[in-house]
């Protein structure tokens, strides 16, 4: 426990060096990658409460990924295309402002995580693995379908939205803007573990009856715990809207939502920081050996493989020993 | 006789061609302990379950409290005051013992959403919780992981968690299972002055215990209860010999 503390430290450190050293060392490429990082590792901060302390395994947290990525899209779509969104009750034309994106895009994946969360948690095991997985397709197929908003092509935002007191065109600029919301997503999980809540979730994933027995409804506290997974990575999805400047239903698709566990399985299921550990490791790999060779997912496989069999603590795991929450 | 906390009526259930409880009614009052006995395979662990809500009857009727539960599951129902024991210890294995307990108190109190204070610093639950350990020996395993109790500990763990929910009633699938002579033996002390905090249906297989803590005893044989009564009456009670007392009367 203490030994997982420095290393979430390191981790977390080391994410703001690096780009903090591009700066100085003038490549701005470096930056954007670890804003990809700090972004994904985010969404990985959201499935794991689902995942990690729940043992809720969603194969759709790429419906709230892209959910929070499309509602960053629309808005700012309408903003810039001076075309109102609805005329009634009042005339509302979109908007370019980052926190009251992040905020729809939050509203949004609430809404939608409360009927998927409320129709998939009536079944276990593979079945919810199954049910997640078809809520996230059908979303999927909605958006590559309705013509509105790009269809199969996505939609583009022109110019990154706006934060106050921001140029957020800044690669460095916008990287903080990331990596604050990440150290807001650990800080909140982190609470969450160690509330009344968070006991309360440890124990529906290791034993619904005897949850049932005290007196507390285990669907109640799985369902919360849904939500508030899919509201983070939604807040993720928006972020990475913004990074890429671009929507589509990519973002939608179930590559992205088996993306966002192995951020999770990598970097180790349950511990606070592991979603980063995964995210960093996940985009390095993508990094160096992508331009090695095409098959550099061959080898993400077979080290998710080895992770899977040898080391189910995963990256964080390995380097802290015995398990961490609670 | 006071009025009964728990009643039974005709409560029956059916798994395929096995009839695991058929039309059985008992009730509980206030102050007793009620010995629920009978050969492997009688039925009393459905019996149990079907009065915590773990299982749904066929037929019949469970109220408790002066309400009918009928169509309350089990987390209602334990909040109105039901706390089961498992035959076979249930606890969260990767928590320690005192957070086992915690949370039995945190669901006690209604408040199970709150997100951001960790529940360590909440001494509203952290000291009951360790009152409950303290009384069935356990206080200085508090923070231990509960994978790391032995098979005892985790037996009086389970007994614990059922005193930090301050029931109205005690259900305890064989507590005793397992415990070993001296812990039967303390844990029956116990449970003899805990009839008066709230009353216990006790199913339990360890006949000296039942004999010297029930006041009312029923048997239960292929689903069906055969007789109920004090110590004494079931002894005497043919009908108890033939079907189930047999051996153990001869020694």
């Amino acid at each position: 426990m203490f030994r997982e503390n420095h290393i979430n430290l390191i981790l977390l450190i080391g994410l703001l060096v690096v780009p903090i050293i591009a700066m100085f060392s003038d490549e701005p490429f470096i930056i954007s990658l670890s804003t990809k990082v700090a972004i994904f590792a985010l969404a990985g901060v959201g499935l794991n409460i689902a995942l990690g302390f729940g043992g809720l395994v969603s194969f759709g947290h790429a419906a709230f990924f892209g959910l929070g990525g499309y509602a960053a899209g629309i808005l700012a779509s309408h903003a810039l295309n001076f075309e109102p969104m609805f005329n009634w009750p009042f005339e509302f034309s979109g908007t370019t402002s980052m926190p009251v994106i992040w905020l729809v895009a939050i509203v949004v994946t609430f809404f939608a995580a409360l009927i998927i969360g409320t129709l998939s948690l009536r079944t276990g095991g593979v079945y919810f693995i199954m049910i997640t997985l078809a809520f996230a397709q059908m979303i999927f197929y909605f958006a590559i379908s309705w013509p509105a908003y790009g269809g199969e092509d996505g939609l583009s935002i022109y110019v990154r939205n706006e934060f106050p007191g921001l140029n957020t065109l800044d690669p460095i600029s916008f990287f903080a803007i990331c990596y604050a919301l990440l150290l807001i997503g650990v800080g909140f999980s982190w609470a969450l573990i160690h509330s009344r809540f968070g006991l309360a979730l440890n124990v529906a994933r290791q034993n619904t009856l005897r949850l049932a027995s005290t007196g507390i409804a285990p669907f109640r506290v799985r369902l919360t715990a849904f939500v508030i997974s899919a509201m983070i990575t939604g807040l993720a999805g928006a972020l990475y809207a913004d990074l890429n400047r671009f929507v589509s239903p990519s973002m939608l698709s179930w590559q992205t939502s088996g993306e966002i566990m192995v951020f999770v399985i990598l970097g180790g299921v349950g511990r606070l920081c592991g979603p980063l550990a995964g995210a960093a490791l996940f985009i390095i790999l993508e990094h160096n050996l992508g331009g090695v060779t095409e098959f550099w997912q061959f080898l993400l496989g077979l080290l998710l493989l080895l992770v899977v069999l040898f080391a189910r603590g995963g990256i964080v795991g390995i380097l802290a020993g015995g398990r961490g929450n609670v | 006789m006071s009025e009964a906390i728990l009643k039974v009526d005709g409560v029956s259930k059916r798994f395929g061609s096995l009839q695991a409880t058929d039309n059985v009614s008992l009730d509980l009052v206030p102050g007793e302990i009620h010995a629920l006995i009978g050969p492997n395979g009688a039925g009393k662990s459905t019996l149990i379950k079907q009065i915590v809500g773990e299982l749904p009857q066929d037929s019949g009727s469970v109220s408790f409290d002066g309400i009918v539960v009928d169509r309350l599951n089990a987390p209602s129902r334990a909040k109105l005051g039901m706390a089961r024991t498992f035959q076979i210890s249930s606890l969260a294995l990767e928590v320690s013992a005192l957070h086992n307990v915690m949370l039995a108190i945190q669901a006690r109190s209604g408040q199970v959403f709150r997100f951001f204070k960790p529940v360590m610093s909440e001494t509203s639950l952290t000291e009951p919780a360790l009152e409950s350990l303290e009384k069935v020996g356990l206080e200085a395993k508090a923070d231990v992981k509960t994978s790391d109790l032995s098979h005892g500990e985790r037996r009086k763990l389970e007994i614990a968690i059922a005193l930090a929910m301050q029931p109205k009633a005690f259900l305890m699938d064989e507590p005793m299972a397992g415990m070993g002579p001296e812990g039967s033996k303390q844990l029956t002390e116990y449970l003899d002055g805990l009839r008066y905090q709230a009353p216990i249906l006790l199913v339990e297989h360890d006949m000296d215990a039942v004999f010297q803590l029930a006041n009312r005893i029923s048997v239960l044989v292929y689903g069906a209860i055969i007789a109920t009564g004090t110590a004494d009456e079931i002894r005497a009670n043919p009908l108890v010999r033939e079907a189930y007392l047999g051996d153990e009367a001869d020694d």
